[in-house]
């Protein structure tokens, strides 16, 4: 666990962007300079529909405290369906958690098209809020992970 | 300028004086412009400047109809009508006078008095 | 053991002002398999790709981890340099350290160590690289131009001078967009017509072009250089073929009260009409909402005086199926409803026009035959209030958010033209700011207020009341007289916003472009690449992309053509190797890959297998067209037994990138 000098907790928190419009949306965030915390590291995958549920549980059995996905906006994906997919198994893998007992708000879909920098930004803003305010992720976290 | 001030109002009215344009549609649409000292445009502008003194001390204030079609016809969601609530609200309480007795109510109420009104002077003379 | 090379980018100050370049470098150097970590003030600089070619030479290395901006933006020029060197450029990963690092954080600790992790997260991501090798498809020489206005038309013309056949879809019977509804042209006043009907019977001769008028883009499928589009020619119950376009049918067509869209509804035309004098293609269409025959079979009145037999009642519509290489979207604009804003009485009074309708009522082929008459009672109105920003630069709920970029300049045309014609009519402009930049603009509009003697009145106008003497009270502030006037007007026009044609959302769809919150088309970069769509193989050409004027639309559309003739004179493209691959021993052939792929790239096999027994087993396995894969990545997660990986972005190269950030 993470903390910063005042000895708040700092999330770490793993994005998923597809390449099309959620990364192009979280580099025109960085073109207009708007703000948003340093803990959520982005990584880049064609569409949205290529992050197999695998890839969030992995992030959280290494010790992420929170996962968002992003893609396209629904009917606007670069391939057509590809969000529509993700948001189908996103459903699923939601309701796995649930039965996990990880509380619902550590994973997040949210559709950012490549013009709505200002949007990804908010939405990393309230998405690491939220995470800080729930605390670290004890329950997938393999300690044997830890370093 | 007065910042607190300024914050103050748009804090109490919940109005956002820096979204204004300057295109003067909220003056161009006031029934009682000719009334006014200063008009609708001006009072965003001068809360906008924290120009506190002279729109506080100016009778304009208490000329809005508070009709709200400043607030309807504003293109830029401005809601000049509750600025202006708020400007009064704070000239009410700088006097000290923002206690109103709820026995006193029914008297100044008159049977034709808009229910707006009714709601308005909840809103500034209650605590 | 792998060597690899990290290179850390200052771009300037851009990242080096926040994050302490030297200490990633540094830091990422101790990461096991780095052989060699600097860092370089412009690492996309000649010296600085120099840098990077001789460090791959030098220490022979493996793989290359370049920290810098966006990989949307210098991921191509890092890859080029590399297989300069002579390394496979998929052997290289960017961490973005500008756009979502040095840009986006204040504090220099925190975004340096930030930096560290997304470099850790790209040296575990190459680690795992495979070379890999382009394929290459070859490139249709074909153009579709979907919109026939003048952005279409201009694009159209320039890319069928290059030698490219190219076909121009639109959805109205005839080619020539808003443009050929316009009167006059600002700045220079030259008539729209005249300059834009040369250009639209150009079209029609041009031997490489095709207009298919009348027509609709119904599905779009494949890639660049191989898009296959359904078009839908809508029946027009006239052949296109035999109809000379004499105009005799129309003259002769009992049903006389349709309103007529071209003059928007204020004079009317025939059932069976010829939309205006210089329409290309001039041939009639029968309007079935209309015709009597179409209706109820009586009438039958124009096949009879049609001398060359094109009257066909029974003509239904067909689909046309073309193979073309490049997609032009030129679908531009409509102005918005304006009836929303009650304030302006639009709905109540006739006297309360748009600009275009006042464009058509001063045109000399429009209602009234170019003279100006009020809409109500035809008499000639003395004096005109114009209202700018009716729905533009507002709220979302109010309008539009954006500027619409015309109305000043139309607006000053407008009023400089009435003022020239009728020089005993009073103008009032109503504005709010005048935005006039472009070359002669601002001269332009000075004219108008200086010589022409039109009334700018800085403020907005609240409201606009129909009189019962037919005059309209125009209530409007003053802000620079801080006062509130009342103007009697006989005719109010509002400027209003314009929208992307409504028909945009759905071709957007169709073509996998994407589109910003007000429907218009989003470029591939807003600055350095704006006729691309990010969809390879889709351009943008006028208003579709954002509000412009004439002339920015006509050098939009001849950038644009100058793209697609580039694409077209290519003989073959070099795809994206990052396609998907199925591992063929643990492929079980269930088929869920095949039915998830939008492209239709999967398909089965039956294919003999040597067992560890040594025994021989048909299998049935799953195997991708790499030319039609486009690495979505879909079929990846459909698996169920994790046979299917995507080149580029594998699962183990996810995982590793993921367990580097939460380490």
């Amino acid at each position: 666990m993470q903390v910063n000098e005042t000895g708040a907790f700092v999330p770490t928190v793993v994005a998923f962007c597809c390449n099309w419009c959620s990364y192009a949306g979280a580099d025109l965030s960085g073109t207009n300079r708007l703000q948003y915390p340093s803990n959520i590291k982005i990584i880049r995958v064609p569409c949205s529909c290529r992050v197999n549920p695998m890839f969030i549980l992995r992030a959280f059995q290494r010790g992420a405290d929170g996962v968002i996905l992003c893609g396209c906006h629904p009917g606007d994906c670069h391939y057509t369906t590809g969000n529509y997919y993700t948001r189908r198994r996103m459903t699923l893998l939601f309701s796995m958690l649930d039965y996990l007992g990880i509380e619902r708000e550590r994973t997040r879909v949210e559709w950012v098209s490549a013009a709505e920098g200002q949007k990804f930004a908010e939405t990393m803003k309230s998405f690491a809020a939220e995470i800080a305010a729930l605390g670290p992720n004890r329950r997938l976290e393999d300690l044997r992970c830890r370093k | 300028m007065n910042n607190d001030w300024k914050d103050r109002i748009v804090r109490m009215s919940g109005a956002a004086v820096q979204k204004c344009m300057r295109c003067g549609k909220c003056s161009a649409t006031c029934p009682n412009y000719g009334e006014m000292e200063y008009h609708p445009h001006q009072f965003v502008y001068m809360v906008e400047r924290g120009d506190t003194e002279r729109l506080m001390a100016s009778p304009s204030i208490f000329e809005c109809l508070t009709c709200f079609a400043c607030v309807e016809r504003c293109p830029r969601g401005v809601e000049p009508a509750k600025v202006i609530e708020a400007v009064r609200l704070e000239v009410i309480r700088q006097k000290g006078a923002n206690h109103l007795k709820p026995d006193d109510l029914p008297a100044a109420a008159d049977e034709d008095l808009p229910g707006q009104a009714l709601v308005t002077a909840l809103r500034k003379f209650a605590k | 053991m792998q060597k690899l090379g990290v290179f850390v980018c200052h771009c300037g100050t851009n990242i080096a002002a926040t994050v302490d370049v030297k200490a990633v470098a540094e830091a990422l150097g101790r990461e096991p398999s780095v052989v060699v970590s600097t860092d370089y003030p412009y690492m996309c600089s000649e010296s600085g790709q120099n840098l990077i070619k001789d460090a791959i030479r030098e220490h022979s290395l493996d793989g290359v981890v370049i920290c810098s901006c966006s990989p949307r933006m210098h991921e191509n020029t890092f890859r080029k340099a590399a297989a300069q060197a002579g390394l496979n450029p998929y052997m290289v990963e960017i961490a973005n350290i500008r756009e979502q690092c040095s840009w986006i954080h204040k504090d220099r600790e925190e975004a340096t160590e930030k930096a560290i992790v997304l470099g850790r997260a790209a040296i575990a991501k190459v680690l795992l690289n495979t070379p890999l090798t382009a394929g290459e498809s070859p490139v249709t020489k074909r153009a579709l131009v979907i919109g026939g206005g003048i952005a279409g038309i201009q694009t159209a013309l320039d890319i069928a001078e290059a030698g490219f056949p190219v076909d121009i879809v639109e959805k109205e019977p005839t080619i020539g967009g808003k443009m050929a509804q316009l009167d006059k042209t600002f700045p220079t006043l030259d008539c729209a017509a005249c300059i834009l009907t040369p250009k639209m019977v150009d079209c029609a001769q041009n031997e490489n072009i095709r207009i298919l008028s009348f027509s609709e883009v119904e599905e779009v499928t494949g890639f660049v250089g191989n898009f296959t589009a359904k078009i839908r020619r809508k029946a027009r119950y006239v052949d296109e073929t035999k109809c000379t376009g004499c105009g005799l049918c129309t003259e002769k067509c009992p049903v006389k009260k349709v309103p007529n869209e071209f003059n928007l509804g204020m004079d009317n035309r025939r059932a069976v009409y010829i939309p205006f004098a210089q329409a290309v293609p001039k041939v009639a269409r029968i309007d079935p909402d209309w015709c009597n025959m179409l209706k109820n079979g009586k009438c039958g009145l124009c096949s009879k005086v049609c001398t060359v037999g094109a009257i066909d009642y029974k003509q239904t519509d067909t689909v046309l199926e073309e193979h073309y290489g490049a997609i032009v979207a030129a679908t531009g604009y409509e102005p918005i409803k304006v009836d929303r804003y009650g304030e302006y009485a639009y709905a109540q009074s006739k006297d309360v026009i748009t600009s275009l309708e006042f464009e058509r009522l001063t045109n000399a082929a429009g209602p009234t035959s170019g003279t100006l008459l009020r809409p109500s009672d035809g008499r000639h109105p003395h004096t005109i209030v114009f209202i700018q920003c009716v729905g533009s630069r507002c709220t979302p709920e109010m309008g539009k958010t954006y500027c619409s970029k015309i109305c000043c300049m139309y607006t000053a045309k407008h009023a400089m033209l009435t003022r020239e014609k009728y020089p005993d009519t009073d103008v009032y402009v109503f504005y709010i700011d005048v935005r006039t930049p472009g070359k002669n603009f601002d001269e332009f509009y000075r004219r108008a207020a200086e010589e022409y003697g039109v009334h700018y009145i800085k403020g907005a106008v609240g409201k606009v009341m129909p009189r019962a003497d037919g005059t309209l009270d125009v209530q409007a502030s003053d802000l620079i007289m801080n006062e509130q006037l009342h103007i009697n007007a006989d005719l109010v026009v509002l400027a209003a916003a314009i929208e992307p044609s409504k028909t945009a959302r759905r071709l957007a769809t169709m073509l996998t472009a994407s589109m910003d919150t007000n429907d218009f088309f989003t470029e591939a970069h807003p600055k350095l690449r704006p006729v691309e769509s990010p969809t390879a193989g889709i351009f943008l050409s006028g208003v579709c992309q954002g509000p412009k004027d004439i002339p920015e639309t006509v050098s939009q559309a001849s950038a644009c053509a100058a793209k697609v003739i580039g694409l077209l004179s290519k003989n073959k493209l070099t795809g994206n190797p990052c396609v998907a691959h199925s591992d063929e021993w643990m492929c079980n052939g269930c088929s869920n890959c095949a039915s998830v792929c939008p492209y239709g790239a999967i398909t089965y096999l039956d294919k003999d297998f040597r067992m560890p027994d040594r025994s021989t087993k048909t299998r049935r396995v799953a195997s991708v067209n790499p030319a039609v894969c486009q690495g979505c990545g879909a079929c990846t997660v459909a698996c169920p037994s994790g046979a299917m990986d995507l080149y580029g972005f594998s699962n183990s190269q996810i995982m590793a990138e993921v367990d580097a950030i939460c380490k």
